[in-house]
């Protein structure tokens, strides 16, 4: 932890200032420090920067956070730490370095988890998003008993081979915060690090948002309309991809990430269906058979495009 | 001798897999020496989160020579043939090679040595190949090199190997090779966070040594006695007692290499819901041990945690972050049971249309259905109230439903009592939501209320007939929907609680209540019979018993009451253990001999009474006079179902059937006294055939 920070800015102190400590940190390591990306997701995985980039021989080190959409975990505000939009910090490293786990100790480290008083821990947990195409082995990083992050060294993304393996972290930020600032309900975090008056809490800043989206998510979302965008999204998904092709040869790829933005949207879109109980155990299964569809299609384009390592 | 010393540095490996991979590398390695004619004295492998570790000592320091003779062409065969000897012996000229005489003529002989190699030479040359093809369950690549073909798959990336190979006495070697860039040498580290600098070893004992010192310990039997004989003391200087778990203790001992027990605590509000729901989130999600009240037996709201590390603040910050995460495991485990109290189980029981049990047997709602139409139909047999039995079994799967369930499965059943009793259930009706999965295996414990018994027998029944009815019988090693646990809980419930039961027609009524018929309908309640006397067969050896003894009850055909064969199997194993038991078999035996020899020659059988006018002998005239006796005797005794007095019946025949192969030649030179005589001897047989087909004992 930087000593020099002032005390707002400290991590065990405010929310911001934790986001901040890792940002720095992992550019300090050479990532380039994303934005999060400006769409609805249910992880940070299925930011382009991870998924796409993900794939293909170019190296690739970023990091970012991003808010991630779990329509079926809004509580209405009232459970201590399950919400339906929250923060992931991610992390990405292609090809994964000799010493990522050192790496996300010495992380862990600057955001003032210290290795001497806390019993850390990397216990197995195999990671696979029907949904993406993807797999990986890694662990779940367990600090005094918590579970503070995903640790997982990919192996295939959107059904293609990830060669070179790229490393990818995610913390979960509010829990990890919760954790060093020592509440127990997420909305009593302290954002800003100030005290007093000047002091804005978790709360403060989403707990309106909470109440508003559980009930948008589980009672209001227009049903019809979400079924209608998902055809949409699947179907110009396709489009574009077909579009993308530069010629008859079908060697490079010109449009890989609107496409993909499409398959993000579907995504969401199902997960707000599934949230509003309109969709069957059956249905479920077809319907992330249908998303996959279009994340492998968007990574066979991708992999023809120049960042994707074509040619 | 020389010992090598082999261990693979690498991240962190899955608890459960490394007891196999350690087991697995010595079987390797080990194998391959030997196959190469390095015969070695000893080996053990050990695991750790970060490493597997092989010792192997004494090993040769050269493999033997190898010397062969190979036989060439004849003296004067065409130079073609000798040229091709030469070349396949590697030998200079004919000189080199022996001239051997038979009596086909001369011929040349070669003889091909090949030196032994160096051990530490072959060693370099298996252990890479051992290492590339290690069969982990799952293994994965990674860095720079995994975008190349031919790249090391392991569990997790591989760091470092260590290789020595050497005497104790002098500086080890290296055994050089490299694999995927990982060269080998005699650099390993210690414990990640205590002692993470390098080490250099040379052989296994100064290794072991060192990364003690470096807080690893190797062995994953120290590390669970350490584990254990420290959670106990613990506890036990609390006022506790631990409650023992075997299999948390050997996961645990594969997430750390360095044990530190603590001990936290939660309030003990929680301990208002159910004690296993508490066991379960404590260890299923924190892999932590509960302890107990040794007087009451009653849980304590207390925990035990295995830390990895010794910690600058005594641990007081692991326990703190410890005992958040479970307070906050438990208020979910909490709201659970709670929730799950709001619905009454019969209101779940709908969402079972919704839910397959298997594509081909229909839903799980269907399969309840049958299951209560069989409880109701064997519930009289074995005594149970036909209402209540019918009851348990329409609410004794409604608890998968529940949160608690859903979130730890193995306490299903066992909610359901929790949430059958809360809903004013009958008694019996709540223990069969827990106790018709019972047995689950032969050391389980066998139900005995009658409720409970029925609907075991019916979920358990309907589970094979149902498997048998669309052919998903366990084939060798394969058994996935655990029908021989099934039928041996049958066997269990039926034998132990001393049940009447047709198996026969109980199984022909669970295949009519199935939508699928499958073609061979008929056959399918004698083909399951078969199931079960193999299991009993299983059973009986397990237990010490000779099985053959089943085999000679069910040869004797139209036998589908399990309660009846195990008694007349015990009746028979008590039988032939006396003197007159082993003579009678001995002389039932010596008869069928005879008999199938003569029947052989003459092409015929030789049924049908003897003759009494025939009988020369007096010998002849007592077996007779015997047969027809005992025949009554045991034959009523076996009516009454008492088989210990048709064994003794039996024991009669034994003086007159040893008196008769005495004194009475078989093979009279005339035909008629000969044939009578033989069916004499079937008499014998037949009689013998009231308690049990006796040609299928083994001696």
């Amino acid at each position: 932890m930087d000593a020099s920070l002032p005390a707002h800015m400290r991590p065990e102190r405010s929310f911001q200032g934790f986001i901040l400590a890792l940002q720095r940190f992992w550019a300090e390591q050479g990532c380039v420090i994303l934005q999060p990306y400006d769409m609805e997701m249910g992880a940070g995985t299925f930011h382009p920067a991870t998924t796409l980039r993900a794939l293909g021989p170019k190296p690739w080190n970023a990091a970012y956070v991003q808010p991630s959409r779990r329509p079926k975990d809004g509580r209405y505000g009232e459970n201590p730490n399950r919400m339906q939009h929250y923060y992931q910090f991610q992390v990405i490293m292609k090809p994964s370095p000799p010493n990522l786990q050192e790496l996300y100790l010495k992380s862990l480290a600057a955001i003032g988890i210290d290795s001497a008083v806390h019993d850390i821990r990397f216990v197995e947990d195999d990671w696979e998003s029907p949904t993406l195409g993807a797999w990986g082995l890694g662990w779940e990083c367990w600090c005094d008993g918590m579970e503070v992050s995903q640790f997982t060294y990919f192996q295939q993304v959107a059904g293609f081979e990830c060669s070179p393996v790229a490393g990818e972290l995610t913390y979960g930020l509010e829990r990890l915060a919760m954790y060093v600032q020592g509440v127990d309900r997420v909305y009593d975090l302290n954002f800003n690090g100030r005290d007093g008056d000047a002091k804005v809490t978790y709360g403060d800043v989403f707990l309106q948002a909470e109440r508003e989206y559980s009930k948008h998510n589980f009672e209001v979302a227009d049903t019809a309309m979400l079924f209608e965008q998902f055809k949409m999204a699947e179907a110009a998904c396709r489009k574009y991809l077909d579009a993308g092709w530069k010629d008859d040869k079908r060697e490079a790829h010109l449009m890989a990430l609107p496409a993909y933005d499409q398959c993000i949207k579907a995504s969401h879109v199902f997960n707000l269906l599934d949230a509003r109980g309109v969709i069957s155990v059956t249905e479920r299964q077809s319907y992330i058979l249908r998303v996959r569809e279009l994340a492998k299609a968007c990574g066979e384009a991708w992999i023809h495009t120049e960042a994707g390592g074509a040619a | 001798m020389p010992d090598l010393l082999l261990e693979l540095f690498s991240e962190e490996i899955p608890a459960r897999m490394q007891a196999k991979a350690a087991d697995d590398l010595r079987r390797l390695v080990t194998d391959k020496l030997v196959a190469e004619g390095l015969v070695y004295e000893g080996a053990k492998a050990f695991a750790t989160p970060r490493r597997l570790a092989l010792t192997v000592h004494g090993i040769p320091a050269r493999q033997p020579d190898l010397k062969t003779e190979r036989r060439g062409p004849k003296v004067g065969a065409p130079d073609a043939a000798v040229q091709g000897f030469l070349k396949a012996t590697g030998l200079k000229s004919l000189d080199e090679a022996k001239i051997q005489r038979d009596p086909k003529g001369d011929f040349y002989i070669g003889l091909i040595e090949k030196p032994g190699r160096d051990a530490i030479d072959v060693l370099a040359e298996i252990l890479p190949v051992i290492i590339r093809t290690f069969p982990w369950p799952k293994s994965m690549r990674w860095g720079a090199r995994s975008g190349k073909p031919g790249a090391l798959n392991w569990v997790r990336p591989l760091h470092a190997i260590t290789a020595t190979f050497g005497l104790e006495t002098e500086e080890p070697d290296v055994v050089k090779f490299e694999v995927d860039g990982i060269a080998t040498g005699q650099t390993t580290y210690g414990h990640r966070f205590l002692a993470p600098g390098a080490i250099q070893v040379r052989r296994f004992e100064d290794y072991e040594a060192k990364l003690l010192d470096a807080k690893v310990v190797l062995d994953p039997d120290r590390r669970k006695d350490a584990i254990l004989t420290d959670a106990k003391q613990l506890a036990f200087a609390q006022g506790f007692e631990l409650v023992e778990d075997q299999n948390l203790l050997d996961e645990v001992a594969g997430l750390v290499e360095w044990p530190v027990v603590l001990m936290g605590s939660f309030e003990p509000e929680f301990l208002a819901t159910p004690a296993e729901v508490i066991r379960a989130t404590i260890r299923n999600n924190q892999k932590c041990f509960v302890v107990r009240d040794p007087k009451t037996g009653k849980l304590a709201s207390k925990f035990i945690l295995v830390a990895n590390i010794e910690a600058t603040d005594g641990g007081a910050t692991i326990i703190a972050g410890n005992e958040r995460v479970i307070r906050a495991r438990l208020s979910d485990a909490k709201f659970f049971y709670e929730t799950d109290l709001k619905t009454r189980l019969e209101e779940r029981l709908p969402k079972f249309e919704q839910i397959v049990f298997h594509e081909k047997l229909g839903t799980q709602a269907a399969r309840i259905k049958r299951i209560e139409r069989l409880a109701a139909e064997i519930a009289p047999p074995v005594g149970a109230d036909v209402a209540k039995a019918t009851r348990a079994a329409h609410l004794v799967k409604a608890d998968l439903l529940t949160e608690v369930v859903g979130e730890f499965p193995e306490v299903q059943g066992l909610m359901g009592k929790y949430y059958a009793l809360a809903q004013g259930e009958d008694a019996s009706v709540a223990a069969a939501c827990e106790e018709h999965y019972k047995p689950q295996g032969p050391t389980d414990r066998v139900p005995t209320d009658p409720v409970s018994v029925a609907v075991a027998l019916a979920d358990k029944i309907d589970t094979l007939v149902g498997f048998w009815a669309i052919d998903e019988k366990p084939t060798g090693s394969k058994d996935p929907y655990a029908l021989r646990r099934a039928a041996l809980g049958v066997i269990r419930l039926i034998a132990e609680n001393a049940l009447r039961l047709s198996l026969m027609k109980v199984a022909a009524s669970a295949l009519a209540g199935l939508s699928v018929k499958p073609a061979d309908a008929q056959k399918l309640p004698s083909d399951l019979l078969a199931f079960f006397a193999d299991r009993l067969k299983v059973q009986l050896r397990e237990q010490g018993a000779r099985h053959d003894l089943v085999d000679a009850v069910f040869a004797l055909g139209g036998q589908d009451d399990l309660l009846m064969i195990v008694r007349r199997v015990e009746a028979l194993g008590k039988f032939l253990e006396s003197d007159d038991g082993k003579n009678l078999l001995a002389g039932t035996k010596r008869a069928s001999n005879i008999l199938s020899i003569e029947e052989k020659k003459d092409k015929r059988s030789f049924d049908g009474a003897p003759d009494a006018a025939l009988y020369g002998l007096a010998e002849e005239k007592a077996l007779a006079k015997a047969i027809g006796e005992v025949k009554a005797e045991a034959s009523a005794a076996v009516a009454k179902e008492d088989f210990a007095a048709a064994m003794s019946a039996m024991a009669k025949l034994r003086p007159p059937v040893d008196a008769f192969f005495d004194k009475v030649r078989v093979n009279d030179d005339d035909a008629k006294v000969r044939e009578n005589r033989l069916k004499l001897l079937n008499e014998i047989r037949s009689a013998t055939r009231a308690v049990a087909d006796f040609s299928k004992i083994q001696d």
